[in-house]
């Protein structure tokens, strides 16, 4: 831990909260020798809760959370849900279009964890509002079973495949069917990383051994979407030190970010032509001998 | 005929997908196999995602198709939940 600084962000904190609370508060330890001053953020997102170790800042004037952070907070169930959409994103003033779209966002990626990841301990989530550049940086974390092993039903080889998988406009982990099941469109992360993409914006997911990263797209290059995430201009690791859950962070520039119904105008064209694409099987080739 | 008042249901952003479910089983399904129309009004809702609208109707037009496109009416909608709707209507029919 640096001297003076502690640079950490919604991601980092779900993260570190949720491996805590696997392990359990009694099991959990913060141990660092030199807590810098501005440590005291950790503190406030309330890190320290979900760890044995005391939070050594007991005294300093707390800021008012609303319309700035969102501390880490558990979400369990789909009433925890709907009081979380309903209670906090409003607390941010954000305009309509943008509280719209941050509740979409939200919604999703809780209900995803909630349905999917058999997690004992749900949705790990927080979230920074950063005025000076104004965007939404919102984190959710579950140490449940992984994208490999919620995705079974279409035989990823890898974390990679599983992680692409997710990200493909009509696959879910329930059906093989084309639309879903009653329940589930395969569509959540698809419309996620679809707005993330035209608000130019950031949009990491990491399982396993795998983390993969939406880059910005640049003001000047036309946006497309791709039913593949590996068309996207992305970054890809497969060495970080393995995950057995799902994390997923948004970072949202909220003065680029579209209007809503153009917005899904844009995703909806892309969508059937996606879903079609990904279900076309290869053209079988004349063998020649 | 059936009528779901949304916003008394879901909230004005409908993102609940046990609520979505549970409208669908207990209301939707019986009366479309009826051949009943269900009006579902949409009156001061800003917002819908597309998984909630997926559980609220995707099973009723898998199982009824037309009986279900003829009778499931859809009031107040504001353009962005329309949008949402006619999505899920596209893929639903993709096959």
């Amino acid at each position: 831990m640096d001297e003076k600084w502690v640079n950490v962000n919604p991601a980092q904190l779900a993260l570190t909260a949720a491996l805590a609370l696997k392990v359990g508060k009694e099991n959990a330890i913060i141990q660092s020798q030199n807590i810098p001053l501005s440590a005291r953020y950790l503190d406030r997102m309330g890190l320290y809760n979900f760890f044995s170790t005391p939070s050594p800042f007991r005294q300093y004037r707390k800021k008012e959370p609303a319309g700035r952070f969102v501390p880490i907070s558990i979400i369990k169930n789909g009433d925890d849900q709907s009081k979380f959409v309903t209670d906090i994103i409003p607390l941010y003033h954000l305009s309509e279009k943008n509280s719209r779209i941050l509740s979409y966002i939200v919604g999703e990626l809780v209900r995803n964890v909630l349905e999917h990841s058999f997690s004992e301990d749900g949705a790990v989530v927080a979230a920074q509002y950063y005025k000076e550049s104004n965007r939404i940086s919102f984190a959710i974390c579950d140490t449940g079973i992984g994208l490999w092993k919620s995705l079974q039903i279409w035989h990823p080889k890898t974390d990679k495949e599983a992680l692409s998988l997710a990200l493909t406009p009509g696959v879910t982990g329930t059906t093989l069917e084309l639309g879903g099941t009653s329940e589930n469109g395969g569509a959540g992360l698809f419309f996620i990383k679809s707005i993330v993409k035209i608000s130019r914006s950031y949009f990491v997911i990491m399982s396993g051994d795998s983390e993969y990263t939406l880059l910005k797209t640049r003001p000047d290059i036309k946006n497309r979407l791709y039913s593949d995430p590996f068309k996207d201009h992305y970054a890809f690791s497969n060495s970080i030190s393995r995950f057995n859950g799902t994390l997923v962070a948004v970072d949202l520039k909220l003065d680029s970010t579209p209007e809503f119904q153009k917005l899904l105008d844009d995703i909806g064209d892309i969508y059937d032509s996606a879903v079609k694409e990904s279900r076309r099987k290869p053209a079988r080739k004349p063998k020649f001998i | 005929m059936k009528k779901i008042i949304m916003e008394k249901e879901a909230g004005r952003f409908c993102e609940n997908k046990d609520i979505a479910k549970k409208l669908r089983e207990e209301i939707i399904e019986p009366t479309i196999r009826e051949k009943e129309p269900v009006i579902i009004d949409f009156g001061n809702v800003s917002g819908a995602t597309q998984s909630f609208i997926h559980a609220l109707v995707s099973n009723v037009i898998r199982e009824y198709r037309d009986q279900a496109f003829d009778n499931l009416l859809y009031k107040n909608a504001c353009l962005e939940i329309q949008k949402i709707i006619s999505i899920v209507y596209n893929y639903m029919q993709l096959d």
